[in-house]
């Protein structure tokens, strides 16, 4: 059964999904290797943070309780957050970001093309934006992990550690969802659990052309889709919100 | 870090049947993430739909010392210009 509640809460794991990776990715403004990436990255963290916006008021609307995208995106606490844990992760370099961006992008990218066809046209419509716009955070991804993957002894050695470390937070992307495998029914939503194939299917060959090994890592206990969240996700939490709730109703 | 990316001089063009105009540098480790970099930068809002990168150092520049004999006699020629005909008044657009 189709119910606006349900709807809501599906638009507000995707929009939590891409709110949380554009904060994270914000945090690279200044920090990146050169100019031009900072640049790179940030224009990335603003396309997820449109693609938040337009989620999270949707999910409001349809929730019906009468919160705006600003009221979801700053005045709720860390259990009330539905997005997965590979976005929220505190990752301590450049290979690791990489790596995260190429496995989250090819994620949504996945997601993304398959949801254009979803019987909700406000998501449709979304996922039409969304859908070009993650094509390109691939390839950016893509194109690093290349050179990295394939560049100097160091820059492997980095690349592949970076891998390993977001690896076990992949798991959870896949893991089946009741609420999105009840809308994928009804031609809704995507059921992630089916996303898996295309993912490796994309995945692997990059990382053989980058001559970086597929990682082993055991998969992490994942529940992000449930409220449960990472020790960092409280300060990334706090650093985000602190302005709103300091200065409630504050506008530019 | 900064320093070691080689610069890369781009070229925009804003409409299919105009030319590609230079739009301003960036700095790339090679072609392809010149490219990018260089969407990033100078077609955000829309500037363009084809991008051009030249690594910088492959151009060859007309140097200031020698701006007098290079452009300096173009000066007193201004029947080079098409100045001094007679328009016709049924000629449109001209």
């Amino acid at each position: 059964m189709i119910t606006q509640p349900a709807i809501a809460g599906y638009a507000l794991q995707l929009g939590d999904d891409a709110l949380i990776m554009a904060q994270r990715l914000s945090e690279w403004i200044s920090r990146a290797p050169e100019l031009e990436e900072d640049v790179a990255l940030a224009n990335i963290a603003l396309d997820l943070l449109g693609q938040a916006r337009s989620l999270l008021s949707y999910a409001g609307a349809m929730a019906g309780h009468g919160h705006s995208e600003d009221d979801l995106a700053y005045f709720r606490d860390e259990r009330d957050f539905t997005n997965l844990q590979i976005t929220e992760l505190a990752l301590a370099g450049f290979g690791e970001e990489t790596a995260r961006l190429l496995a989250f992008s090819s994620y949504q990218a996945e997601l993304y093309q398959r949801l254009r066809d979803s019987r909700d046209e406000t998501l449709a419509a979304v996922a039409a934006r969304a859908a070009k716009e993650v094509a390109y955070h691939r390839d950016h991804a893509t194109q690093w992990v290349l050179r990295l993957g394939d560049g100097t002894e160091e820059s492997h050695r980095r690349m592949q550690a970076g891998l390993a470390r977001v690896w076990p937070y992949t798991a959870e992307m896949f893991r089946a969802d009741p609420l999105g495998q009840a809308l994928a029914a009804e031609g809704v939503a995507v059921d992630a659990a089916q996303l898996h194939p295309a993912w490796a299917g994309y995945l692997g060959p990059v990382l053989s052309e980058a001559t970086l090994a597929w990682p082993e890592t055991v998969a992490a206990p994942g529940g992000g889709r449930q409220g449960v969240h990472t020790e960092q996700f409280g300060h990334l939490l706090a650093e985000m919100q602190y302005l709103a709730r300091c200065h409630p109703g504050a506008r530019w | 870090m900064t320093g070691d990316w080689p610069l890369w001089e781009v070229f925009v063009r804003s409409r299919r049947g105009l030319s590609h105009i230079h739009a301003g540098s960036v700095h790339a480790p090679d072609a392809q993430m010149a490219l990018r970099n260089a969407r990033d930068l100078y077609t955000r809002r829309q500037e363009g739909v084809s991008i051009w990168v030249v690594p910088a150092a492959a151009i060859r520049a007309s140097s200031p010392d020698e701006k007098d004999p290079f452009f300096a006699p173009a000066a007193d020629k201004t029947y080079r210009h098409p100045t001094f005909y007679d328009i016709p008044d049924e000629v449109q657009h001209l």
